[in-house]
């Protein structure tokens, strides 16, 4: 093909189309500006790195969480944006922890991007995080759950929104205590081959030991396995009393619904596990007791607001990934109205000060400045009796903040003392 | 103690395995007859689940059986008529490329159609729960899968081996140009055996909505096993993939009871050793227009 002569024509086309093009776009232009807030003119928008997995066993809770921040950033636009300068967030899948630091690098150089955040897996948090601090770029770890994120390998450019696997662990551990379910008891448990999986045993394996139960067997599955069978067969050749859950994403799902299909009699409990997968997992095949973030039945203003907008947006019930990913952007929104910058080092001094955020929850959130901790609530749930449920997504019995509205919020997290994070 | 444990894992791989069969026995005929290697198989299986869904709120879990199948077939037929019959004779890399776009388009479908959540297919509850042969269990619902999978197997083979349509497609497969000759065109062969291919794979999903999450990557997960499977059982091999099949499901099952972190990576282990004595797989045939 004769490159020469296609461009030629291309320059003549547009050359006759520029006046019409011109006037198209001023009338288009005009229109705009009636309905949208009117951007200062010099201010370019101020672009976020969104990186969060799109695919793969993570990939479900990555759509609600692009659908959350999304909904996040035009209601900050269409209230004006911060500081007068629209909000441009690119959103990108992870893909595994490789890509992400790939593309979370490139991010910064060629879309200069101000801020990174997002995220579910440990795994490509710690790669980004590592560089946000090579970089020196804010980076808001959303999703992440592992304690070495905020413990050996923290990092003064990262903060963590998600609530850490030792919250988890505390957060149904006392309801386990209570209910006789752990001292003198045989555990055997499964858990997620990656990062957030170990830690997540390790958390586990202490706490059943310091309340006098003995893990009998811990075995390693695949993130990528979908039949969990020979674990079932495995579990009852070994007779625990109790089998703990340290699955993640699309694991826990098939985990529960197998458990389910080969009826096994002992009971499952659970440190780990997101709204959506127990959902798929359906009413009838989930049981136990687990810990959870935020949960679409939460009765503030604030959380019913937003459950009933997103549902009229995307036409499905909100799950705990895209309230976390909507809360993050605002409190980003918050630091760069507060400091009127988007200096990484201004709004690192801002988020250090323990401001306080609305997160839509009954209390207000704040950073720990040494290990860049949101501290929230936390809450458990169980599953409703058998026929109670109103609809697919109605069955999961949503339980009272822990800790109590008396109690520090700080009650279940690791203290400075335990806590291994060197800024 | 430890014997009966392990046999319980070998009688679960076979199955695991009887269960990969159902993916691996279309591809491996697709190939075998078309020349093709349809990279858009497990795209069928994930269409299956997911229409499935669809009837199984309409009719039950029963039919959906029958229908989904059937109605993926009839995609099938569509898939066969108008996209894989332009690339029997062009080069291999066109067909690739075709079928890995294809399953590619099925994907970003299936997300825009139902979302990216995983669903969920509830298992109708008499088919819950175990039964017990002595100390070793068995899952009710995995019983009946195998039993479907042998009915399907048994099928097939009469089909290709007992019938006249079997016997041009079995020469079809060894002497294209023979059967031509013949004053046989070759093509509406093909369109059953795509039919036959993509409804078998569709089945695969409808049995595996109510063990795991019906999920819109779940085609190219599957895929992976489906050519292992294909590759250790050796090109064009009936017997092959079914062997091969029940080998990867056993060997599956014996290493998640001695080593279960290296259990995703058995099969591969399985295929290397496997290539290395026998480069054409375990019982695959000498095919002279591939060589």
């Amino acid at each position: 093909m004769d490159t020469s002569k296609n461009s030629e024509m291309a320059n003549q086309v547009t050359s006759t189309r520029r006046r019409q093009l011109l006037t198209t776009g001023l009338a288009l232009g005009g229109a705009a500006s009636l309905s949208m807030p009117l951007w200062a003119q010099s201010a370019a928008p101020i672009k976020v790195g969104h990186l969060t997995p799109m695919t793969g066993f993570l990939g479900a809770l990555g759509e609600y969480a692009a659908q959350g921040i999304k909904m996040a950033a035009d209601e900050i636009n269409a209230a004006g944006g911060v500081m007068g300068r629209k909000l441009e967030v690119i959103t990108e899948d992870s893909v595994n922890p490789q890509v992400a630091a790939t593309k979370a690098q490139r991010m910064i150089e060629r879309d200069n991007v101000s801020v990174l955040m997002g995220e579910i897996s440990s795994a490509s948090a710690l790669t980004i995080s590592q560089v946000a601090g090579r970089n020196k770029k804010l980076f808001f770890s959303i999703g992440a759950r592992s304690d070495v994120l905020r413990g050996k390998d923290c990092n003064r450019y990262t903060f963590h929104v998600d609530i850490p696997v030792t919250v988890m662990v505390n957060a149904v551990g006392q309801a386990l205590v209570r209910d006789n379910m752990v001292k003198g008891k045989k555990i055997f448990s499964l858990t997620a081959d990656y990062l957030f999986g170990h830690d997540l045993t390790k958390v586990a394996k202490k706490f059943f030991t310091d309340n006098g139960g003995t893990l009998i067997g811990d075995e390693l599955v695949p993130t990528d396995a979908t039949d969990l069978s020979p674990y079932l067969l495995k579990i009852r050749q070994a007779k625990p009393d109790l089998i703990a859950s340290n699955l993640a994403g699309n694991q826990v799902t098939n985990f529960v619904k197998q458990y389910a299909e080969f009826g096994l009699p002992y009971p499952v409990v659970g440190f780990n596990l997101n709204t959506a997968d127990a959902w798929a997992a359906g009413e009838g095949n989930l049981g136990g007791i687990w810990p959870t973030v935020w949960h679409h039945d939460l009765q503030t203003p604030g959380s019913k607001t937003f459950v009933a907008n997103f549902e009229k947006r995307f036409g499905r019930i909100p799950e705990n990934h895209a309230w976390i990913e909507y809360i993050t952007l605002k409190i980003m929104a918050q630091a760069m109205n507060a400091t009127k910058s988007t200096d990484s080092e201004k709004l690192i001094a801002y988020l250090e000060t323990g401001a306080e955020f609305d997160i839509l929850k009954a209390r207000k959130g704040y950073f720990r400045s040494w290990d860049h901790q949101l501290m929230q609530e936390a809450y458990p749930f169980t599953v409703k009796p058998k026929g109670q449920a109103k609809n697919k997504q109605d069955f999961l019995q949503f339980g009272d903040a822990v800790p109590a509205p008396n109690q520090s919020l700080e009650l279940l997290a690791t203290n400075k003392a335990d806590n291994t994070c060197k800024m | 103690m430890q014997i009966v444990f392990l046999l319980e894992q070998v009688v679960n791989g076979l199955v695991l395995g009887g269960y990969y069969l159902l993916m691996a026995l279309g591809l491996s005929l697709i190939f075998s007859v078309g020349g093709i290697v349809n990279l858009a198989h497990g795209a069928f299986y994930a269409l299956g689940a997911y229409i499935s869904l669809e009837v199984i709120k309409y009719f039950g879990f029963g039919a959906s059986i029958l229908i989904t199948p059937v109605l993926v077939g009839c995609l099938g037929i569509a898939f066969e008529r108008f996209l894989l019959r332009r690339f029997y004779t062009a080069d291999p890399i066109l067909s690739l490329l075709l079928t890995f776009g294809l399953a590619m388009v099925v994907e970003q479908f299936i997300r825009m159609v139902w979302g990216a959540a995983p669903l969920s297919s509830m298992m109708p509850s008499e088919f819950k729960g175990a039964w017990m042969l002595g100390d070793m269990m068995f899952s009710k619902y995995r019983i009946f899968i195998l039993g479907v999978v042998v009915l399907i197997l048994c099928g097939i083979w009469l089909l290709l081996h007992k019938t006249a349509f079997g016997r041009v497609v079995r020469a079809g497969v060894q002497r294209p140009d023979m059967v031509a000759v013949l004053g046989i065109r070759l093509q509406p062969y093909m369109t059953a055996i795509v039919v036959l291919g993509v409804a078998t794979a569709a089945l695969g999903g409808v049995l595996f909505g109510p063990i795991a999450t019906v999920h819109p990557a779940m085609g190219t997960e599957i895929m992976t096993v489906a050519f292992v499977v294909v590759i250790i059982g050796g090109l064009g091999s009936f017997w092959g993939v079914v062997v091969s099949a029940l080998l990867v499901g056993v060997v599956r099952g014996i290493t998640i009871h001695f080593e279960p972190a290296a259990s995703e990576a058995s099969m591969y282990v399985l295929m290397f050793l496997v290539l290395m004595l026998r480069p054409r797989g375990l019982l695959g045939e000498r095919i002279e227009r591939f060589e």
